[in-house]
């Protein structure tokens, strides 16, 4: 520990301005500024930005920080519900699952980073959204994570893989390394996630971690820098020249072209070290438990910049930070670079002057070493310097409230989606019988099993996982479960195997290929998955998160294809009474091939009375009836996965979903599953029904056969009955007087019986026999892309 | 009965740890033990868990070998004190030269996880006396260092001296070990290493519960 005095607010003559020459508009321009904002900071100021002002103004303006073009639509999202305890606006938000416990919980992109480089893009992001957590005070307790790639089976006229293709396997196998890398090294569970694979995702592939905490009501902290005289203290690694500028050249604006492009980008994407993380985490807690800390906060995206002025601005002060203080891992960095460094596992905190001393300490026991770099004033500027040197004097308020918000001109796109998006090559002929069409089914990237993705994480550390990936539709986790934030809790308080165990259903998920083809409606849809597949597992919504991936949205059709999915997002979140809590907006996804499918992936978190009533997706007995739950209307064709396979365009708008009739069906079967009335449930999603049935055989080890007599069977049944898509639904299974019991409240074909180990249907001239084998093999097709 | 378990910079499964034991001997007697402090507090038992120690920079488990906890270790152990390594906790005590053998990459060289199917080789350590030999265990896996491996010779020694304690069931090799050796104990048999995880089953809400056994073992071994 230093006997340096600590840092006290400077005295400053009120005319003085910080040293050095300003560089300029050209420069600002460089860093993502335009002229018009270029000027506002200087009348703001009131002189032209130095360096530093100007390197910290072009990241605190980003869209990145500032979400300028998307706020306004943002404001529309329901953001209260009975549980929410913490909307948007802090690091992540946070619902009450009772007994005092909150579930804080959020999701983030690493898009771009992981384009450049995707091991360490992807370790990286799991890397942030933790801290944002624990910044909270919450011990991380799960990771999940949302990933979009371009097709990895495209061939050739050879029938070798196209160059975009080997592209794509390489980000995927390195997205997946790199997660599990970080989430595996610092023990927190991976439970979920989704993974898609499209064309237009191949020169910009999406990669949004999702992570949730566990805290005790009165141990959440927030990040407000309060108290004039108390000292801010950076602690956690030292400070290089990685991420320099990755919040707004590399994250706020569009990829540059080709591996070139990439390869000059690669600077701006920060490297990860989970072995730091995890001791931040632990030192995090104790400093917390101990009651020993004002504020805390990470530090992310533009590094000390964005961390230090939001905890300003929050607690409507000012700060003093001296530059020169903080520890580096390079020498010559100037003032600015450390201003703006993205270098990874850092954390700040403000504490009062006596309790400096201990702060540090317990930092040194973890070696995160922990140093006072500045002090809280009552100035309402952010003053930077270096040493004795004023480098940079800022309003907080001007930094962080006053970027121009723009407003963006939606305009639908003429000639529809398919004018925006090329018609995926054809995988599939026409006229395959429906056996050969459920076995392509089987085997697309985006239906085939996640199981060679997520046997590389972790998904049992921290004893909390009662349903693990694959298992069913939903994660489940005991909360809290046996062990609190700080260690195991005392015998009264964990979960005994003869009463209810409280716990929460978590996921994710998010199709982009309906959001292109109907923003509104396709949005509503990801919204609706979330909740089917929490209904599963027993669980109600507490609240949701979103990470909006979106092109250029100084674009029109872009524009309209953002404020259509903010719009189906509201809707459906006051449908299925999921409050937003929080998210990300990820814009500017456009490769050299064009934008992104629009893809706003929905995180939601819902509350399982008992765990141990949580419903499986596999058939789990012989001889139970088997039922499709749900549709009123004939499931479509139109986007789904079988219309991708057989080189469909996207069709201009999907039909209307009926949101509330959806709502009553995902009431209906989460309340069936509470009360275990059923043997296992499973949505139906990609692939539509006949692949749902064959997705409960593969996870169940069992069979299931169904004979339609000849009366009823006419031409056999359509590919629309068999493989068409529509939300909320399900495929359930259970005793015959259960089904009856359900099919009185919401629309219920019983279809078939459990049991053999083949899956067999019989429908006049439709056929279809497939031993479970055959029906494994087709939907192990990911291994390969693994070995 | 009491257990210890042992806390590093980067160990990950150390409350899973406190937590199993605990299912087997009674809540409150587990606690952690902090590596920087030689003082083993008066267990009975010493677990070494799972994780990753300083990061596993070098090599895994090679730092924490050197830690004064583990020197506090190595002589309970050297005094006939059961001590047991989960995963990283083996890698740690084979660096430390507790246990025979050397950790290798999986031949995948993948960070794999899934439940395995164990064999009981040999129950007659102090981590083994309440299961059978022969007895198959479900237990979750997960590494990405955990391919056990030893050259010729010493194999011979540890088979002659039935020092193998657990193999993975025949058709279940998520790493390639020597001779699909999932765990082995030293000449003495009170310190035992295994890759899976016996922590994570010991539970039924989070699945298997054949893990138990192993917890339960020195108080058994002790009785005997």
């Amino acid at each position: 520990m230093s006997d340096a005095p600590l840092p006290t607010a400077r005295e400053v003559a009120a005319d003085a301005t910080p040293v050095g020459t300003p560089p300029g508009v050209e420069q600002a321009i460089a860093l993502g500024l335009t002229a018009d904002e270029y000027a506002l900071v200087t009348e703001k100021l009131g002189r032209e930005p130095v360096q530093v002002e100007l390197a910290m103004f072009s990241l605190m303006w980003s869209e990145h920080c500032s979400y300028k073009h998307s706020k306004p639509l943002l404001r529309t999202l329901p953001t209260e519900g009975p549980a929410l305890v913490l909307g948007p606006g802090e690091n992540a938000g946070a619902v009450d699952v009772g007994d005092g416990w909150l579930i804080t919980f959020k999701v983030e992109s690493h898009n771009h980073p992981s384009a450049v480089e995707p091991f360490q893009g992807a370790a990286t992001g799991v890397g942030g959204i933790l801290r944002d957590i624990f910044a909270l005070g919450a011990r991380p307790i799960a990771v999940l994570d949302a990933l979009r790639f371009g097709d990895v089976d495209d061939v050739d006229e050879d029938g070798e893989p196209t160059a975009g293709a080997i592209r794509s396997r390489f980000l995927l196998d390195g997205a997946v390394r790199g997660i599990g890398h970080y989430g595996n090294s610092i023990g927190v569970p991976n439970i979920g996630g989704d993974v898609y694979f499209e064309g237009p995702y191949e020169t910009n592939c999406l990669v949004n971690a999702m992570a949730l905490g566990l805290v005790e009501r009165e141990r959440l902290t927030l990040s407000a820098a309060t108290g004039v005289g108390n000292v801010v203290v950076l602690f956690g690694a030292s400070t290089g020249a990685d991420g320099i500028g990755g919040a707004s050249v590399l994250a706020s604006a569009e990829l540059v072209g080709g591996d070139d492009g990439a390869e000059s980008m690669r600077p701006t994407v920060q490297v990860g070290d989970p072995f730091e993380e995890s001791k931040l985490v632990e030192c995090c807690l104790e400093l917390l438990d101990k009651g020993l800390l004002v504020s805390l906060q990470d530090l992310g995206a533009a590094g000390l910049t964005s961390s230090a002025s939001e905890m300003a601005s929050k607690g409507e002060v000012g700060l003093d930070l001296d530059v020169s203080l903080v520890p580096r891992r390079q020498e010559g960095l100037e003032p600015f670079e450390v201003m703006v460094s993205e270098s990874q596992e850092r954390m700040l905190c403000v504490v009062t002057p006596d309790k400096v001393d201990e702060v540090v300490a317990i930092t040194d026991k973890w070696d995160v070493h922990g140093t006072a770099i500045g002090v809280v004033t009552d100035s309402r500027r952010f003053r930077v310097f270096d040493g004795d040197e004023l480098v940079g004097d800022m309003p907080v308020p001007a930094l962080v409230d006053d970027c121009p918000v723009y407003a963006i001109h939606p305009e639908r796109p003429a000639g529809g989606p398919a004018a925006l998006y090329p018609a995926p090559p054809a995988r599939l002929a026409p006229d395959t019988t429906p056996q050969e069409t459920l076995l392509a089914l089987l085997a697309s990237p985006n239906v085939a099993s996640r199981r060679p993705l997520f046997e590389q994480y972790d998904c049992v550390v921290q004893s909390r996982t009662v349903k693990r990936p694959g298992e069913a539709d939903a994660a489940v986790l005991m909360v809290p479960g046996p062990a609190g934030p700080n260690g195991p809790l005392p015998a009264d308080r964990r979960p005994a195997l003869d009463a209810p165990v409280p716990g929460v259903g978590v996921s994710i998920d998010g199709s982009g290929r309906r959001v292109a083809a109907d923003p509104y409606t396709g949005t509503a849809w990801n919204v609706l998955e979330c909740a089917a597949n929490l209904a599963c597992v027993g669980a109600e919504p507490l609240g949701l998160t979103n990470n909006l991936n979106f092109g250029n949205p100084e674009k029109p059709h872009i524009a309209w294809q953002l404020t259509e999915a903010v719009r189906g997002l509201g809707d459906a979140c006051r449908v299925t009474g999921a409050p937003v809590v929080g998210g990300n907006v990820s814009l500017y996804n456009e490769g050299t091939t064009g934008p992104i499918y629009p893809t706003p992936v929905v995180g939601m978190v819902g509350k399982v009375p008992d765990v141990r009533a949580a419903a499986p997706l596999g058939f789990q007995r012989d001889g139970d009836a088997v039922a499709l739950v749900g549709w009123n209307v004939l499931p479509t064709l139109e986007a789904s996965e079988l219309a991708k396979l057989r080189g469909q365009e996207l069709p201009d708008g999907l039909p209307e979903v009926d949101l509330d009739h959806a709502q009553r069906v995902i009431a209906a079967v989460r309340d069936a599953v509470r009360a275990g009335e059923l043997s296992s449930a499973h949505d139906v999603a990609e692939g539509g029904f006949l692949t749902a049935i064959a997705e409960c055989c593969i996870a169940g080890g069992r069979g299931w056969r169904h004979e339609v007599d000849a009366e009823h069977a006419g031409d056999g049944l359509s590919d629309a009955i068999l493989f068409g898509e529509w939300p909320a639904g399900f495929i359930v299974s259970g005793s015959r007087e259960a089904l009856d019991r359900l099919g009185e409240q919401v629309p219920l074909d019983v279809f078939g019986t459990v049991g053999g180990d083949r899956l067999e249907l019989t429908a006049g001239p439709t056929t279809i026999s497939l031993s479970l084998d055959e029906l494994r093999e087709a939907h192990g097709a990911l291994a390969r892309f693994f070995a | 009965m009491k257990v210890g378990v042992v806390q590093f910079p980067g160990t990950c499964d150390e409350i899973d740890a406190v937590l199993a034991a605990e299912r087997a001997v009674g809540v409150g007697n587990a606690e952690l033990l902090w590596h920087r402090d030689r003082d083993l507090k008066g267990v009975d038992a010493v677990v070494v868990p799972g994780g990753f120690s300083y990061g596993d920079y070098l090599r895994a488990g090679s730092i924490a070998a050197l830690s004064p906890a583990m020197g506090a270790v190595a002589e309970f152990a050297r005094a006939g004190g059961p001590v047991l390594g989960i995963c990283n906790g083996f890698q740690v005590l084979c660096e430390a030269g507790l246990l025979p053998g050397t950790m290798l990459m999986n031949l995948s060289r993948r960070f794999t996880f899934r439940d395995v199917t164990l064999r009981v080789e040999a129950a007659d350590t102090a981590w083994t006396a309440a299961t059978s030999a022969g007895q198959e265990l479900v237990i979750p896996a997960k590494h990405q260092t955990g391919r056990w491996y030893a050259p010729d010779d010493l194999l011979d020694e540890v088979r002659g001296n039935d020092q193998v304690v657990f193999t993975y069931a025949a058709d279940d090799r998520p790493n390639g070990s020597s001779a699909n050796v999932a765990g082995v104990c030293n000449a003495q048999r009170n310190v035992v290493g295994l890759m899976p995880h016996p922590e994570h089953a010991t539970d039924p809400l989070t699945g298997s519960v054949d893990g138990l056994l192993l917890f339960r073992s020195p108080a058994e071994a002790a009785r005997v």
